[in-house]
């Protein structure tokens, strides 16, 4: 079975190679699907497969610049990439993105990046899927009452709005982002990259988990905008962070690009399925994924803390994060077959 | 401010950053970046030129990622593009809807 493993020349050791191709495959699907790198997934998963975490934040940000480069031409030929929004954007991950590699190389000085990584993610990850789940509780209420005083609701209608309250801040100059339909201060999404590039260089992600809510519920676009408009930027943030993490010495090139073989099919399944999906479908699956994602970071640290359940919940850790990936990429999988079944059927329908 | 008002907007963030002040003395004074070697000598062939161009030179190396990470995201992203405009699907627009 020596054939499936391949010795990782940077990072040392061996690791197993179709495990990198699925897992940049099924990350890929996801990705393309809601709009982010995956890093989330890739990163603890990379560690699981056997890659020290200081690896596998900056092999998961190099392949992540790759798969996101494939995902945003995808969305970019269905309109739903709004380059001036993400252009903007850059300005303020750059530099959040920098400070929080600094931050992370202090933490790897002090001997703290492996906990303080996973305490991180678990508190993101519980404020995120409380956004999105209390979103879908007002929109489900808003929907209620419009039924009950008979009125209909516009398809672009969401449950927060907080971009409304954020829209008012006119600080100039004041930009209109006409894919986006959004008309703010361009210091807002400015501040939002700033933060949210400040998190993804601590936690080693593209800053997609965090910047594509924050573009639905904080810049205002809609959710399909907001993923490719995403993508957009992961790309580029993408590409400046692997140079970072190369330079410091913190990348595994051949790892990145062997999931980038998987990755590069997964993202256009996963980018084209968004066609055949609402933009709440998008939210809610979302949702579902970060909190099995913050399950598997508390399993993980509970292995850290008990050793004598360490192999039971690390191996629980490794069981949810690929049964995750796997569930989801399955049902992104389904949703694309369904509806490209369902347009080619009617395609016929209409010829005929 | 009240009591509890206190403990949650003050209190709160001081006790975490006395526990990560903490944490940066441990650290001790103005230490360097850990230092990995690559052991090139397992390897023979690209393997190894890729392993003595880490060790050699980062910045090299670092170029070498920047180019190639995009490249190879462009070949293989037209590639599955050319198989998946194959399928017959309307891959030019979308309906734009929440719900």
């Amino acid at each position: 079975m020596d054939w499936l493993y391949v010795n990782l020349p940077i990072a040392g050791g061996q690791i197993l190679w179709p495990g990198l191709v699925i897992l940049g495959f099924g990350v890929g699907i996801i990705g393309g699907f809601f709009g982010m790198g995956g890093g989330w997934m890739v990163t603890p998963g990379l560690n699981i497969l056997g890659l020290p975490m200081a690896f596998a934040i900056g092999t998961d940000i190099a392949h992540m610049a790759g798969k996101s480069l494939i995902s945003t031409l995808r969305h970019a030929k269905f309109g739903n990439v709004d380059y001036r929004l993400g252009g903007i954007m850059i300005v303020g991950t750059v530099g959040g993105f920098e400070l929080g590699a600094q931050l992370i190389m202090w933490l790897e000085r002090i001997g703290k990046v492996e906990a303080y990584v996973r305490y991180g993610y678990l508190v993101l990850l519980s404020l995120i899927a409380w956004l999105v789940f209390a979103d879908v509780a007002k929109k489900m209420r808003k929907d209620r009452e419009a039924i009950a005083t008979g009125r209909e609701l516009d398809a672009l209608s969401t449950g927060i709005e907080w971009h409304k309250t954020l829209h008012k801040i006119k600080i100039p100059p004041v930009i209109d982002f006409k894919q986006a339909g959004v008309r703010c201060s361009i210091w807002l999404p400015i501040l939002v990259s700033f933060v949210t590039g400040l998190l993804a260089g601590i936690l080693g992600i593209g800053g997609g988990l965090i910047r594509m809510p924050a573009l639905i519920y904080l810049v205002g676009c809609p959710t399909h905008v907001a993923v490719g408009t995403d993508l957009f930027e992961v790309a580029i943030s993408g590409l400046y962070g692997a140079g970072s993490y190369t330079y410091k010495g913190r990348t595994e090139l051949l790892a990145a690009l062997i999931m980038l073989v998987g990755a590069s099919v997964g993202a256009q399944i996963g980018s084209v399925a968004t066609k055949y999906v609402k933009g709440y479908g998008i939210r809610i699956f979302f949702g579902v994924a970060v909190v099995g994602c913050a399950v598997s970071i508390v399993f993980k640290l509970v292995a850290a803390e008990f050793p004598s359940v360490r192999s039971l919940f690390n191996g629980a850790a490794t069981a949810l994060i690929l049964l995750l990936v796997g569930g989801l990429s399955l049902y992104i999988l389904l949703k694309f077959l369904g509806g490209v079944r369902q347009e080619l059927a009617m395609k016929k329908h209409l010829v005929e | 401010m009240g009591g509890k008002a206190w403990l949650g907007r003050v209190g709160v963030p001081a006790a975490v950053l006395t526990v990560l002040a903490g944490n940066v003395f441990a650290a001790g004074g103005g230490g360097e970046m850990i230092v990995i070697v690559a052991d090139s000598r397992r390897f023979s062939g690209l393997l190894a030129w890729w392993a003595n161009l880490y060790n050699d030179s980062h910045l090299g190396f670092a170029v070498v990622t920047v180019l190639l990470i995009p490249t190879m995201g462009t070949v293989l992203g037209l590639l599955t593009d050319f198989l998946m405009s194959r399928i017959g699907i309307n891959l030019k627009s979308r309906v734009l809807a929440e719900h």
